[in-house]
């Protein structure tokens, strides 16, 4: 804990400060009403007033955008908070046990990541009925095997090691060695895996949303607020360049922050 | 042989799994295929005949095996929205144009990296590189639909290189067929393009401390020869894996930024059967597009193998 923090960290850490903090004061304060439309006020470019402008309902960019970070946040943070909980646990139980078990999980896993990404949701969606969790859901499954491997090449490292041993035959059970004795060592690396994860998860949400398969109108989402004022870029780019600059400060932030442990913590 | 074999083992093992997976996940789907495609007034006797029609009155490993000879035989019905419309002509129709698409971006995935690699490798911590750096971690975090959207902006609106929404089909005429494919395949690109730049210059650069290249510059090589000649060679090899790994992720960008071209070609036809929950066109594509990545990959792992005998050891 002597070495001082890197730049890259840091440099996230303030970025993700900044979105976070949008999204908390959202809860409590916006501008304006997220979805007042005024047709008196339709494409005002960003000024005192409006921050980020106005759209083609005279909707209050900034707030829209305050409100629709919150959503992005929490659906990524719940997908990578879950997929790194099951695919961790199932890479560490996989190479603890070895043998058919592993390879079959293993097969399983390149099965599942030998879709494009972008395709594994979609289908992932398309059997699933419109439900708030749906998408949470289908991302989950996304980035599943990422975490198996990771863990599972980890739990192959220390299976051997004298401390595990050691345990063993102190009567440790097998569930407390993975969970108690070798999963703190690989806590490192899950943790920056989850970090840039969360980066990754945010990307797949916005262009989940994008294509319209993201959380439903009204409440608004940055995804979409970039895909419906597409039409009026030429008139009123602030209205796609806001939600789009949001979504990527928001995955540099998570990118620089992971990049940042895995530098300190693994060299 | 012992490599290949394992390879082309373990490929026939994953397209078996995705196929089961993506027949299974579409013969879930809550609701009656057959109450879909004839709507729902009709007589029992009638669903019952559209239902043995489709095969669905038969067991589950009846109705994969069926639909595995269909989809291998080309023969797989009609679509339910564009009724009338085989599905294996709405294909083939657009795959062409999923291609081009997709072989346009590789190219300029290699245009872009390659020489990106090599001109901030040799010049680790100084400006440039840094600079080179903090571009490549801009365009990873950039989603492929805003610098899509940000193409459209800045190429199409404000320096009039291309007209948006002017698609013209590849029957019609093909250099502008492709003229358009330009900027969408450079969006494509752009983010895939900075994964292979941070990976190929980690490779460049650990190549770079290794023994031979002190050899290389003792023996008086220029630091072009040995860029060149000796460490690029090396250092390729991995980063040819990767790109068979952004296969992948050229047709999940190929499937968004159609959308924000409007290309019509299998990425947006993929959308369009998902939101019409059209779903036996939708299995078809997802199968059609899981396929062509994995036998990709298998096929740079093979090249690999051949470029590099010793992976063939490991």
């Amino acid at each position: 804990m002597q070495t001082p923090w890197n730049i890259d960290f840091k440099i996230g850490v303030a970025l993700a400060l900044l979105v976070a903090g949008m999204g908390i004061v959202s809860l409590f304060y916006t501008p304006y009403d997220y979805n007042a439309m005024d047709p008196a006020r339709r494409f005002i470019s960003p000024r005192v007033s409006h921050l980020m402008g106005t759209d083609n309902f005279g909707r209050d960019v900034f707030s829209r955008v305050m409100i629709g970070g919150r959503y992005t946040l929490a659906v990524s943070i719940f997908t990578v908070l879950g997929s790194a909980a099951i695919g961790a646990s199932l890479g560490l139980v996989s190479g603890y046990i070895g043998g058919l078990w592993d390879e079959i999980t293993m097969r399983f896993m390149d099965a599942l990541s030998s879709f494009p990404g972008i395709l594994l949701a979609l289908v992932m969606i398309s059997i699933m009925e419109n439900r708030p969790f749906t998408l949470i859901t289908a991302l989950l499954v996304l980035f599943i095997p990422s975490y198996v491997r990771i863990m599972r090449t980890g739990m192959l490292q220390y299976k051997n090691a004298d401390f595990v041993k050691t345990a063993q035959i102190m009567g440790a059970s097998h569930l407390r060695m993975i969970f108690v004795h070798i999963l703190p060592n690989l806590a490192t690396p899950l943790l920056s895996a989850t970090v840039l994860g969360l980066s990754n998860a945010i990307l797949a949400e916005a262009t989940m949303s994008y294509l319209g398969f993201g959380i439903q109108p009204p409440i608004p989402s940055w995804g979409r607020m970039l895909s419906e004022s597409q039409n009026f870029l030429f008139n009123a780019s602030w209205c796609v360049l806001a939600p789009g600059i949001m979504i990527m400060l928001t995955v540099i932030a998570f990118h620089y922050i992971g990049e940042g442990i895995r530098q300190r913590y693994c060299g | 042989m012992n490599f290949m074999t394992r390879r082309l083992v373990i490929t026939i093992i994953t397209l078996f799994l995705v196929s089961v997976f993506t027949f299974a996940a579409f013969t879930i789907i809550p609701g009656d295929p057959a109450l879909i495609m004839v709507g729902i007034e009709t007589t029992e006797e009638q669903l019952a005949a559209v239902r043995s029609e489709l095969g669905l009155d038969r067991s589950l490993p009846v109705q994969y095996v069926s639909w595995l000879g269909r989809f291998l035989t080309g023969n797989l019905g009609n679509s339910v929205r564009f009724r009338g419309a085989s599905i294996t002509d709405l294909v083939l129709e657009r795959l062409p144009v999923t291609f081009s698409l997709a072989a346009l971006s590789f190219l300029f995935i290699l245009l872009i990296s390659i020489p990106a690699a090599l001109f901030s490798a040799p010049r680790e911590h100084s400006l440039e590189d840094r600079f080179v750096n903090t571009l490549i971690t801009i365009n990873i975090s950039l989603p492929s639909f805003f610098s899509g959207v940000l193409f459209i902006w800045v190429f199409g609106l404000l320096l009039k290189c291309f007209t948006p929404g002017s698609y013209v089909s590849y029957q019609e005429n093909v250099p502008a067929f492709l003229g358009y494919l330009l900027f969408p395949a450079l969006a494509i690109a752009v983010p895939n393009a900075a994964m292979v730049v941070k990976f190929l210059r980690g490779s460049l650069l650990q190549e770079l401390r290794s023994d031979y290249v002190r050899t290389a510059y003792s023996k008086g090589a220029s630091r072009g020869q040995v860029l060149y000649r000796h460490v690029l060679k090396n250092a390729v090899i991995p980063a040819i894996t990767l790109l068979g790994m952004i296969i992948g992720d050229i047709f999940s960008g190929s499937i968004v930024i159609e959308q924000v071209f409007g290309i019509p070609g299998i990425g947006r036809l993929l959308i369009a059967s998902i939101a019409s929950r059209d779903y036996p066109l939708a299995q078809t594509l997802v199968v059609y597009i899981a396929c062509i990545v994995i036998l990709a990959n298998t096929l740079v792992d093979i090249a690999i193998q051949m470029i590099d005998p010793r992976i063939r050891v490991k």
